[in-house]
């Protein structure tokens, strides 16, 4: 049974290429079939943190409108090959999407993967709406603080309204995820806190993602944070948030820095 | 020209929608024997329709378009000026006769029986707005709402009162003809009484409302002070000014 989820936000920047390149490469890691699928026409990233980027052909576009079959524009992955990259165009724009075309491509990803990830891109227009459209599950990616958690829930309600599955009555499994967590800023209140924003979002927790250097410099690296330094905090975070999307029961820790910050006072004068 | 002028400058007509009750008659075949009836019962309440408007319903009797305007006479002889027409072939009618009227919801007015006082003065029979609101009973006249309502979502109850089980987000608005109950915490938009009723309430387990308003009345956000603001609130309208308390 394969599963379609799109990472979603509505705001823009609070990590959904960073989220969607870390789950699905702890998925994969873990010997699941995985395709991520960047929706972000015009203005692609997931290609970069996957570093992928130079071996772009084909693109999402083009199997949408039918000018390539999707395994010349799938791309798999260099570490893991479980691991599979369908990449968005940067030339072109949201309306060159089709629903039917969407549609279609997502129906042929589903029988080739066990899971299929769809970036979704900012906002509430159609880019985002299509990413969602077909889709079985959703996580919503969400910063402490309140711009980003009302975004978060206008997106909710369009998850529940704009879908396939919502048009026929069904139901979207819906998780927040939320990253850029900082303990410190939080307990200091210069950041909602983590009931603060199950509360007004009421919706389960798949996890939390400690704000942290690593996930920068993973980026930059062109590696998906699960796989450029396992034991960091976002890797464990996001590898644990992967276990209960499988549906295992992990429990909920706030991961806190304080082992990255003893190594950054001792790690570094012994090296 | 300057007629052209005139009407450019002064292109932003408002218009208005508004109910009204009419009564309905609906003839049946033979309309001879029909309109017997009708001066039958109209003998006993001389004059009941004058001033009032009346629709005439045929979906019962199938009339061509001169059927339709011999009937039209024929009532206007008793002094029953017709409105519109209910039921009737739209390819049978054109610009002489009454406009086709559709979607009409009946109203408890309309048991009217020979025996009501046959001079009731015509304002009874035609209320506006308000009254013509009345749903039906076959109407619902509350909404329970279970899930959270969700940023950019409006809820529209013209018809009374809104429950809502879960939170209303900052950015969503609820619009209720009658009262509105939050159990989960309000940060949204809470209008009530919307369609012109000053005795609509609010009442919220934890407001953190962007706005309450009861019948055009408001408030927002930023005069709640300590003991209204994250408190269990009721608001209601007293001589003209939106009372928020805490409640209980």
């Amino acid at each position: 049974m394969s599963k379609v989820i799109v990472v979603t936000s509505g705001k823009g920047g609070v990590g959904k290429t960073t989220t969607t390149a870390a789950l699905g490469a702890a998925l994969a890691a873990a010997g699941q079939n995985v395709v991520v699928v960047d929706f972000d026409v015009g203005l692609r990233n997931l290609d970069l943190v996957m570093g992928a980027e130079r071996r772009v052909v084909y693109d999402l576009i083009n199997v949408v409108q039918g000018a390539a079959k999707l395994p010349q524009a799938l791309i798999r992955d260099k570490r893991i090959d479980t691991l599979s990259l369908l990449p968005a165009s940067q030339t072109r724009d949201k309306d060159a999407l089709t629903e039917e075309g969407v549609g279609r491509v997502i129906q042929e990803l589903r029988a080739k993967f066990d899971w299929v990830i769809c970036d979704s891109p900012a906002g509430i227009e159609r880019g985002a709406t299509l990413a969602m459209r077909f889709v079985d599950e959703a996580i919503i990616v969400t910063n402490p603080e309140v711009s980003s958690v009302r975004d978060s829930d206008r997106i909710i309600g369009l998850l529940d309204s704009k879908t396939e599955k919502a048009e026929k009555g069904e139901r979207i499994e819906k998780h927040i995820l939320i990253t850029r967590y900082d303990a410190a800023r939080a307990a200091r209140g210069e950041m909602l806190n983590i009931a603060d924003v199950l509360d007004i979002l009421s919706l389960p927790l798949l996890g939390i993602i400690p704000e942290s250097e690593e996930v920068l410099r993973a980026s930059n690296l062109g590696s998906p944070v699960t796989l450029n330094d396992v034991t960091s905090a976002p890797a464990r975070a996001y590898t644990d948030a992967a276990r209960r999307l499988k549906g295992h029961d992990v429990p909920m820790t706030i991961p806190s820095d304080r082992k990255g910050f003893l190594d950054k006072l001792f790690g570094r004068r012994a090296a | 020209m300057n007629s052209t002028s005139v009407v450019e400058a002064n292109n932003s007509i408002r218009f208005c929608i508004r109910s009204y009750i009419a009564f309905v008659l609906a003839p049946q075949a033979p309309v001879i024997e029909w309109l017997a009836q009708l001066d039958n019962w109209t003998r006993n309440s001389p004059g009941f329709f004058a001033g009032r408007p009346v629709v005439l319903d045929l979906s019962i009797v199938k009339l061509g378009r001169p059927g339709i305007s011999h009937l039209l006479a024929q009532l206007a002889d008793r002094g029953i000026s017709v409105i519109g027409l209910e039921g009737a072939d739209a390819s049978q009618l054109d610009s002489s006769l009454p406009p086709l009227l559709t979607s009409g919801r009946s109203s408890e007015r309309q048991e009217v029986s020979a025996a009501a006082p046959p001079d009731a003065p015509a304002d009874t029979a035609v209320a506006e707005g308000a009254a013509a609101a009345l749903p039906a009973p076959d109407e619902p006249t509350s909404l329970l709402i279970e899930t959270p309502v969700r940023s950019g979502q409006t809820v529209f109850f013209p018809n009374g009162d809104v429950t809502v089980l879960g939170s209303v987000a900052s950015g969503s608005e609820i619009i209720a003809g009658g009262s509105i109950h939050v159990y989960g915490t309000l940060r949204g938009r809470a209008m009530a009484g919307a369609r012109g009723n000053a005795r609509a309430r609010i009442f919220c387990r934890k407001n953190e409302a962007e706005l309450l308003a009861i019948n055009g009345y408001y408030r927002t956000a930023e005069e709640w002070n300590a003991a209204i603001r994250s408190q269990p609130i009721h608001s209601w309208l007293e001589d003209g000014v939106l009372r928020v308390a805490p409640l209980g």
